[in-house]
């Protein structure tokens, strides 16, 4: 009974526990169960609220036994990246810097989780400060991908689609700054979503590039992914850049599910040197799925695309470089060598040499260069001169389709360790994801079957103008209803068991 | 060769032999409610630390929302020194490490200030001296350290230091002139005249209650030197936080003198900022600018930029109060003054206090005598600024109420305000226990005339004889005899009607 639940989808379980088939608590207790099992092996979450989940699962169900009508994700449960800040848990980024920190408010994301009634399970690894593209960066140890546990989960938000790959959970919550929500689903055959920026709110969210961090949900289906991103996007006062404008209407696209007469785009540029030959292929079926489920499939040139990388390299890090300044050990988190012998400086200093990994130095060392006097002009000023030209080939992409289409990255989930000393390398699997981060337009990944080479699972990255995130639901769930009958099940049914399940 | 060690110049041998540039930076703390980015209270004297929120303490996740409120009066500011307002800006990070600033960046402007280019006319001795506005931008103030133990009261040497947040975030405009020129030996008043100007020029607007002695209105004093028949301007000093219009106007004194006798001595001036110290009158070095930090300016992300509607500005422009220029030379027909009486009170700071003093009840002229005569002398005796000697317009109304009415005459009403200064309370309470209300009940006052009369036989014999005008030594007497607190007048009649006279 308990594994059952753990495999039904986040809007199943919404229906059984509205129904009263199931109880919230249930649930909760068969999800527990399951990341006791398998999580020793994957490591997805950083803390485990098992109390507090199974507290707001029987406050689910007295609402539910009141009378009260629930909405469709409530007792749903939800694994929730350490990026979002949580009243009742521990908020960390993956950093020893906020070691126990405990944050004094919730993040606006993490208060519609509860207002929608979700039980949030606990909260998830990710690379420290979201800035990474494996987990490797977390100061609390990697995460193992449910598909091959040598591998990694993709980055910064591998916890979180280690979760849901490894049915931890239905539900989780991600951020996208470079492909942190798009990258990790890439890798782990689930779908996950960067809502247009300023979608969703950054309330909350410990920053690491502002100008670019989206809060975007992960689901096994696109359905799920979709109630979950209307649960939580959406206007919110308390963040300046947060778009005042009703949520596109994702649910209803995802359940329309239709592509006839869609005109979609397939970017030339992300292909070729440095994709994995299994991805392209892929990729090419899953153009072809579309053309035949009544798509107009043209191709799209985006010269300007090359130079995203770089100029994302300036300008996060610039970003960085000031966002991070303020853990200086005197308000909240690690302070170390106050011995009442040294001065302020010295303990700030002690307290950031040892807080910050390698990662997060280099790219706050990038960023300091970066806006330095002299050569501001050079680096983020010629960077944002490209987010310029990257945003007019995207206009003039979207003149000609409703969507853009590419694979999410570049290669399947690469073995743990294999980048971790190349920081170039690791940098080239947000290649294709990059660009709709600087321009701030919607993107979402889904799973488009997997590689012959290695059978790992690969992404279709399907990318639509600002707050037409509707459009990702429709495309993502055609491709999905297309692959399932194909396959004769989800892709994430043909998963390797974990050691500890069953 | 560096500064040397010689003492300051004379200020006139200064002013022979030099010309002085000055330019003024003024921060001015707005009385909006709120503060700039959250909504905590701004009020002024609250306990530490518990005016503050995650926003104004930095707190990770937490981000900024622009206070229109405060935008809305840095226009009416800029309008009101005829500025010219941006069409379109953005707020900037200033980027540098210090405990009292929680995110370690203040979010300020840069190049893009909201008001730029205007100019604010004083006068100085009827000449018309126009001081040019080279910007107006708005930023957040910081916390307030406590420096404890050492020295210096500084952060270097102390033993332990306590931040109070309840300042940090409070909506600060920072008023910046073009470098002043051709002053000449009136520079230390131009400075003064400016400051006075400028601060009743945003009392009047309503944006701040602009007082100095709490910090909410301080001013950065830049001076520099040219010899005299020379057209390059020297290196600058720079005195921060000056608090008093006082202080202003002795600060330029000092740093001409200083700047003149390290110059005449062959030394150079340093670029440094410096400290004014109100018990010395004199400026000590601080921080050295020539190892000036890299504030790493760059557009802040977490905020959307300003584009203040052209119809809406034009709005703010015709809810401008009446300049303060103009409404003194109005105030001045009103209570008749001439203009060398009307320069006097707006010089110290009188205009205001004698305008609620009316307010309160006064006639013109007694409300005027009272400040600027009684109340002038102990303000200069403490070296203080009229408005902050412990007394209120509506305590000044009352006592020249208490004169009007008989019950006091002009010396007891000198000791009612000295008891009122000294902190013993309303005018009514220091009559009351000190025992000041004039003796006029015909009583009291009948027997001492009585007694008088016995003692001078002869003067009273004269009276009775018609030589009226020696009534003046009894009364004299009679005055003696009650220490003052008679009612002369009626103590007069009372003598000629005993003596049969009347
Ligand atoms: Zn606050």
């Amino acid at each position: 009974m308990s594994s059952d639940l753990t495999r039904k989808s986040a809007a199943q379980l919404g229906e059984l526990i509205a129904s009263g088939e199931t109880s919230a608590v249930e649930v909760a207790q068969a999800h527990l169960d399951r990341i006791a099992a398998v999580d020793p092996e994957i490591k997805a979450f950083l803390h485990v609220n098992a109390d507090g989940a199974l507290e707001q699962a029987r406050a689910v169900d007295a609402r539910r036994a009141a009378g009260e009508e629930l909405g469709p994700l409530a007792g749903v449960p939800i694994a929730h990246k350490d990026v979002f800040t949580t009243r009742d848990q521990p908020t960390t980024c993956g950093s020893r810097i906020l070691e126990g920190w405990r944050p004094p408010y919730d993040a606006t994301v993490t208060a519609r989780l509860r207002a929608a009634g979700l039980v949030i399970l606990g909260k998830t690894n990710m690379d420290e400060f979201a800035m990474g593209s494996s987990t490797e960066n977390s100061a609390y140890g990697v995460t193992h991908n449910p598909w091959d546990p040598s591998r990694v989960p993709g980055g910064s938000s591998g916890g979180s689609s280690a979760a849901v790959a490894a049915y931890m959970a239905p539900l989780s919550t991600g951020t996208d700054t470079g492909g942190s929500i798009r990258q990790p689903a890439a890798v782990t055959g689930i779908v996950g979503t960067k809502p247009t920026y300023g979608g969703s709110s950054r309330y909350g969210v410990v920053a690491f590039a502002s100008s670019l961090d989206s809060p975007g949900p992960f689901g096994r289906t696109v359905l799920d992914t979709a109630l979950l991103h209307e649960a939580f996007a959406g206007h919110d006062p308390m963040d300046a850049t947060s778009i005042d404008a009703p949520v596109p209407p994702v649910v209803e696209a995802a359940r329309r599910a239709d592509v006839d007469g869609l005109r979609v785009g397939v970017v030339r540029e992300f292909g070729g040197e440095g994709y994995q030959a299994g991805v392209e292929q892929r990729f090419r079926e899953t153009v072809e799925l579309l053309e035949s489920l009544g798509a107009k499939v043209t191709e799209v040139s985006c010269p300007h695309f090359a130079y995203a990388l770089p100029a994302y390299y300036l300008i996060a890090p610039s970003e960085v470089s000031s966002n991070l300044a303020r853990f200086d050990a005197m308000r909240y988190g690690l302070r170390l060598g106050d011995d009442g012998t040294r001065s302020a400086e010295e303990v700030m200093s002690l307290t950031r040499e040892a807080g910050f990994g390698a990662e997060v130095k280099r790219r706050i060392m990038l960023g300091t260069f970066a806006l330095s006097s002299g050569y501001y002009d050079a680096y983020y000023g010629q960077a944002q001169k490209v987010r310029t030209l990257i945003n007019r080939d995207f206009d003039a992409a979207f003149e000609q389709v409703d969507v853009l289409v590419s694979p999410t990255t570049p290669t399947t989930a690469f073995p743990i360790g294999e980048r971790a000393d190349d920081p170039m390398a690791m940098y080239l699997a947000d290649l294709c994801t990059i660009p709709s981060d600087l321009s701030g337009n919607a993107a979402i990944s889904v799973p488009c079957g997997l590689s012959p080479e290695d059978g790992l699972p690969v992404g279709f990255q399907i990318m639509a103008p600002p707050l037409a995130d509707d459009r990702l639901y429709r495309v993502g769930a055609a491709v999905e209803a297309a692959f399932t009958d194909r396959w004769g099940g989800p892709l994430l049914d043909t998963a390797p068991e974990l050691g500890g399940a069953r | 060769m560096s500064t040397t060690t010689t003492g300051p110049m004379g200020y006139d041998e200064a002013l022979e032999a030099y010309e002085p540039v000055l330019g003024l930076e003024t921060h001015v703390e707005l009385g909006t409610a709120s503060k700039m980015f959250c909504g905590c209270s701004t009020t002024f004297g609250g306990e530490p630390n518990t005016q503050v929120c995650p926003v104004c303490l930095g707190l990770p996740g937490a981000l900024p929302v622009a206070n229109a409120a405060a935008i809305e009066y840095t226009i009416k500011i800029g309008l009101a020194l005829n500025c010219s307002i941006a069409e379109w800006c953005r707020f900037a990070r200033k980027n540098y490490f210090y405990p009292d600033m929680p995110k370690n960046f203040q979010i300020s402007q840069y190049d893009e200030p909201l008001c730029f280019d205007g100019y604010l006319d004083v006068e100085i001795d009827g000449r018309t001296v126009r001081v040019e506005i080279e910007r107006v931008h708005l930023e957040e103030d910081t916390g307030k350290s406590l420096h404890v133990g050492g020295s210096t009261g500084r952060i270097h040497g102390a033993d332990y230091s306590l931040v109070d947040y309840n300042r940090a975030g409070i909506p600060l405009v920072e008023i910046v002139t073009k470098p002043i020129v051709g002053t000449d030996r009136l520079a230390p008043e131009v400075a003064r005249a400016y400051v006075t100007e400028l601060r009743e020029l945003v009392r009047a607007i309503g944006a701040s209650d602009v007082r100095m002695e709490e910090g909410s209105l301080r001013c950065d004093v830049n001076v520099s030197l040219m010899p005299r028949g020379s057209s390059e301007w020297g290196t600058r000093s720079e005195t921060k936080n000056v608090n008093s219009l006082r202080s202003v106007e002795r600060a330029v004194r000092s740093e001409i003198s200083r700047q003149a006798g390290v110059l005449a001595a062959g030394g150079r001036v340093v670029q440094e900022t410096r400290h004014f110290h109100e018990d010395t009158g004199e400026t000590t070095s601080g921080r050295s600018k020539e190892e000036a930090q890299d504030y790493r300016y760059f557009p802040e992300p977490d905020l959307v930029p300003i584009a203040p509607d052209r119809a809406w500005v034009d709005r703010l422009r015709t809810e401008l109060p009446e300049p303060p220029s103009v409404r003194r030379r109005r105030l001045q027909a009103e209570w008749g003054l001439s203009d060398l009486d009307m320069a006097a009170m707006h010089n110290a700071g009188a205009i205001e206090l004698v305008e609620a003093t009316i307010a309160a009840g006064a006639p013109a002229a007694d409300a005027r005598k009272w400040w600027m005569g009684e109340l002038a002398r102990r303000a200069n005796e403490q070296a203080v600024e009229l408005v902050e000697l412990p007394v209120t317009p509506a305590q000044v109304a009352r006592v020249a109420q208490l004169v009007a009415s008989g019950s006091l005459n002009d010396k007891l009403a000198r000791q009612v305000l000295e008891g009122v200064l000294a902190g013993e309370g309303e005018p009514d309470k220091v009559v009351e226990a000190r025992g000041l209300a004039i003796v006029s009940d015909d009583g009291a006052l009948g027997d001492v005339v009585d007694q008088v009369i016995a003692d001078n036989p002869d003067v009273a014999d004269k009276i009775r004889g018609g030589k009226v005008a020696a009534a003046g030594a009894l009364v004299g007497a009679v005055m003696k005899a009650t220490r003052g607190q008679a009612d002369a007048g009626r103590a007069r009649e009372l003598i000629l009607e005993r003596l049969g006279v009347s």
